[in-house]
């Protein structure tokens, strides 16, 4: 377990902000307790100082986890967020999507969400920005990248892509053994 | 018919039986035992008949003489008499119609409220002129009602035709008893008396045969029943010795276990000359092992726990599955919400009962219950019932340290952290690296942000880490509690397994106690618990523990239900306070075999002459401020 550099924050920064922006302010000075960033076998932990510090005292082989796993970070040096993450990313999100519940299954199964699917749209999406998306009872379902922006999603037929999915709870069964 | 009339009474089974062998058994052990009471009942039975033979049958007879020779009826009998050539089906006939016109009266045209006129002008007449006094009195109200208009009609109404009248009248009459009797009788009222009586002569004699074949039938199932009695004798140890080359067929063994338990029951008297308790108990054992599938190993440490009668219910409740529980994760969701998005998806469910109040049984449900979107969206977590308890025992406080020594798949750690609200630590050690994985993700799909996961043997853990506040031990054990999930338990646990996981536990217990610090304000506790049911892994592992750390004591769990420990077993006796552990099985309280003990330490400091590993951890805030000042 260590501390992320300085190379490695930037690019977990960024990714981050393109979900949720500049609140990524309030994942670092929390009100109640100081919350840290720390790397351990290449997954990003984000954890309360206080238990990070007792995790210290556990070896390096023999520490799984800590807090909440945010991501890993690839060969390549590039960040993937894990679902996980989610509940973090659900609290500060600035773009949101909601799907109607015909839409909730397909997504949960690893697919695009399709216009036809759409309950509502925060309004000023921009394209190729992070969204979250709810069911239309707002919990989160999981997290994709905007293919359209509001604007042009109106002009979309039906079976058109509106977000590209990049990770949902139903990860949780199927990739149990890759996630963790 | 009349040993069906017989078996219709069919009488409730008796007390007896259900006192003899409680709870489930197999269907056809079931079957067997019922016919057995059944015999045994109809004994009884036919005695009581043959006693009270007079006495019924006079009784019998009065009650139809009561029905055939009531006053009323005498008219229509002389009716009937002066008409008798008529056949009874237009007797029938006639007889139909003005009953419906009865019932119907007040919706019918007028017409039939005219013939209706008829029929009481008619009566009325007939009574007139035979001067039977007596029906006229009951009759003549309800005549009168109806002909207060119609007797200007009746003066000239068909009298022509005297014989359709006379047998309108008596059909008529017929109708008006009908009236003033039961329903149940207007049935039997085309029957004549000579009908009556031939057919009462019919029933007599019927009966007549009937007890005489019961009588036959006591004689014979007296003989049968006290022959079998007596039949029963262990085989002898040739026949065994045969018995393991050609196995006998499960019935028949069925068979024998239940006459071994009846036995065994009522030992003094139906006991075979020169066998011994153990005899019968070994055979037992044999047949037991054989009709379940145990091996003897654990047959014997099983059937030490129970009574016979209840080993065989125990033995059952393993062969079917525990109701799948659910708990809500109170992280993200309330059960009311949960119960109501889950009904909405077509499960059936209810909660588990009063001790809880996170916990839904599921009866049924057409979706997955391990896929829907709730679960993954981490609203509940599929758990056993049995392992709410030890949590609830431990009781975990907001802000404190927990240690979950044996933790995957994670189901009690989450359930810990749900209960500190997320605040302060719960460590989740798990040995095994393959179950990590399961116990991660769980912990990350229920939202649990203050956990540690950690791999390491839970025996070095007061080095790694010690002064908790409360830790929870769910030791490694042989899993005889949880039969009805895997079953292979019955075969492949032996005596070294025994030895090796007892000694286990006794060191994972030693240094879950020496992990927790006394000082703690609010905690100190250690909740030891298993899901196995034998005494050497439970109560002998509490005892040793108490007597090697002296700085310990048993407190209540706070859980109201269960059987208390045992004090003493087979000789052993245990600390007295070993009756404030609890221990729960599959036959009484519908989930897993589980056994749950609550210590309170009261000291950090041993007696001297203990290992030295312990003096550090034991006083854990030492080992804080050591850590703070490495960080620092």
């Amino acid at each position: 377990m260590r501390p992320l550099t300085d190379e490695e924050t930037k690019v977990l920064f960024e990714k981050l902000t393109k979900y949720i922006g500049r609140n990524i302010v309030h994942l670092i000075d929390r009100p109640d307790e100081p919350y840290c960033f720390r790397l351990q076998k290449d997954r990003v932990y984000y954890v309360s100082e206080e238990i990070m510090r007792k995790a210290a005292t556990i070896g390096r082989h023999n520490l799984v986890s800590l807090g909440v796993c945010f991501g890993k970070f690839t060969k390549t040096g590039k960040f993937r967020l894990h679902i996980t993450a989610l509940p973090f990313l659900a609290q500060y999100s600035k773009y949101k999507v909601w799907v109607k519940p015909n839409g909730e299954m397909p997504f949960l199964y690893g697919n695009h969400v399709v216009k036809a699917h759409i309950g509502r749209v925060t309004e000023d999406m921009p394209e190729h920005q992070g969204v979250v998306i709810y069911n239309m009872a707002d919990v989160p379902l999981g997290f994709g990248v905007s293919a359209r922006s509001t604007v042009d999603m109106r002009k979309v037929d039906p079976t058109g892509i509106a977000v590209f999915h990049q990770a949902d709870n139903g990860e949780y069964l199927r990739e149990e053994d890759s996630l963790f | 018919m009349g040993r069906r009339a017989r078996n219709k009474q069919g009488a409730p089974l008796p007390l007896e039986l259900e006192n003899k062998i409680e709870g489930k058994v197999t269907k056809k052990l079931h079957d067997r035992l019922k016919h057995e009471a059944q015999r045994s009942r109809k004994q009884k039975l036919s005695a009581a008949k043959q006693n009270a033979k007079k006495p019924e049958q006079t009784k019998t007879n009065g009650k139809r003489k009561d029905n055939s020779v009531e006053p009323k009826k005498a008219k229509k009998i002389k009716a009937q008499l002066e008409e008798e050539e008529e056949s009874d089906v237009e007797m029938v006939q006639v007889d139909g119609a003005p009953e419906d016109g009865w019932d119907n009266a007040p919706i019918e045209s007028d017409e039939d409220m005219e013939s209706m006129s008829d029929f009481d002008s008619s009566d009325d007449q007939e009574s007139d002129a035979e001067s039977a006094s007596d029906e006229k009195v009951t009759q003549m109200p309800l005549s009168l009602l109806e002909s207060d208009s119609d007797e200007d009609e009746n003066a000239n109404s068909d009298e022509d035709s005297d014989g359709d009248e006379l047998a309108d009248s008596a059909s008529g009459s017929g109708g008006m008893e009908s009236y003033d009797e039961f329903d149940m009788d207007s049935d039997e009222e085309p029957m004549t008396f000579r009908d009556m009586e031939k057919k009462s002569r019919l029933l007599d004699k019927e009966r007549a045969e009937d007890e005489e074949m019961a009588a036959l039938e006591v004689a014979g199932a007296g003989a049968v029943v006290e022959g079998e009695r007596e039949v029963f004798q262990l085989p002898t140890e040739e026949q065994v010795a045969a018995e393991e080359e050609t196995p006998l067929d499960l019935t028949q063994v069925q068979m024998r276990i239940q006459e071994i338990i009846r036995v065994l029951n009522n030992f003094a008297e139906l006991r075979e000359d020169g066998r011994s308790r153990s005899d019968y108990m070994a055979q037992l054992q044999r047949d037991m092992c054989f009709y379940y599938g145990y091996n003897e190993y654990l047959m014997e440490k099983l059937l030490q726990l129970f009574t016979v009668s209840e080993a065989v219910e125990f033995f059952e409740a393993n062969e079917v599955g525990r109701p799948v529980t659910v708990r809500t994760n109170t992280l993200k969701t309330r059960r009311r919400d949960l119960a109501q998005a889950l009904i909405n998806r077509g499960v059936n469910l209810d909660p588990i009962g009063k001790w809880t109040k996170v916990g839904l049984t599921i009866f049924d449900a057409p979706v997955p219950i391990g896929a829907t979107p709730e679960y993954m969206a981490g609203h509940y977590m599929i758990q056993a019932a049995s392992s709410f308890l030890p949590v609830i025992a431990l009781a975990p406080q907001e802000n404190e340290r927990v240690l979950d020594m044996s933790a995957a798949p994670g189901g009690k750690t989450t359930y810990c952290s749900a209960l500190m609200k997320n605040t302060g630590l719960v460590v989740a050690n798990d040995a095994n690296r393959e179950r990590q994985k399961a116990l991660v993700a769980n912990i990350h799909r229920l939202g649990v942000a203050n956990a540690i996961v950690c791999n390491y043997d839970g025996r070095e853990f007061p080095k790694i880490m010690g002064g908790f506040d409360r830790v929870l031990l769910d030791a490694p054990c042989s899993g005889t509690g949880v039969i009805s999930k895997d079953a292979s338990v019955k075969t492949n646990k032996g005596p070294e397994d025994f030895a090796m996981l007892t000694n286990l536990q006794k060191e994972l217990l030693l240094s879950a106690i020496d992990s927790v610090s006394a000082d703690s304000s609010t905690g100190g506790v250690i909740v030891y618990s298993t899901c196995s049911v034998t005494v050497e892994e439970n109560e002998a592992v509490v005892n040793y523990a108490l007597a090697k750390r002296p700085n310990i004591c048993l407190v209540d769990t706070g859980l109201d239900f269960g059987r208390s420990g045992f004090v003493s077993f087979r000789g052993r006796s245990f600390h007295s306070s070993l009756s404030l552990t609890r221990r729960f099985y599959p036959h009484i309280h519908n989930m897993d075999g589980f056994f749950v003990a609550k210590f309170k330490k009261t000291s950090n400091k041993i007696q001297t002459g203990e290992n030295e590993f312990t003096v550090p951890t034991g006083s854990g805030v030492k080992l804080k401020q050591k850590k703070k000042k490495r960080h620092h």
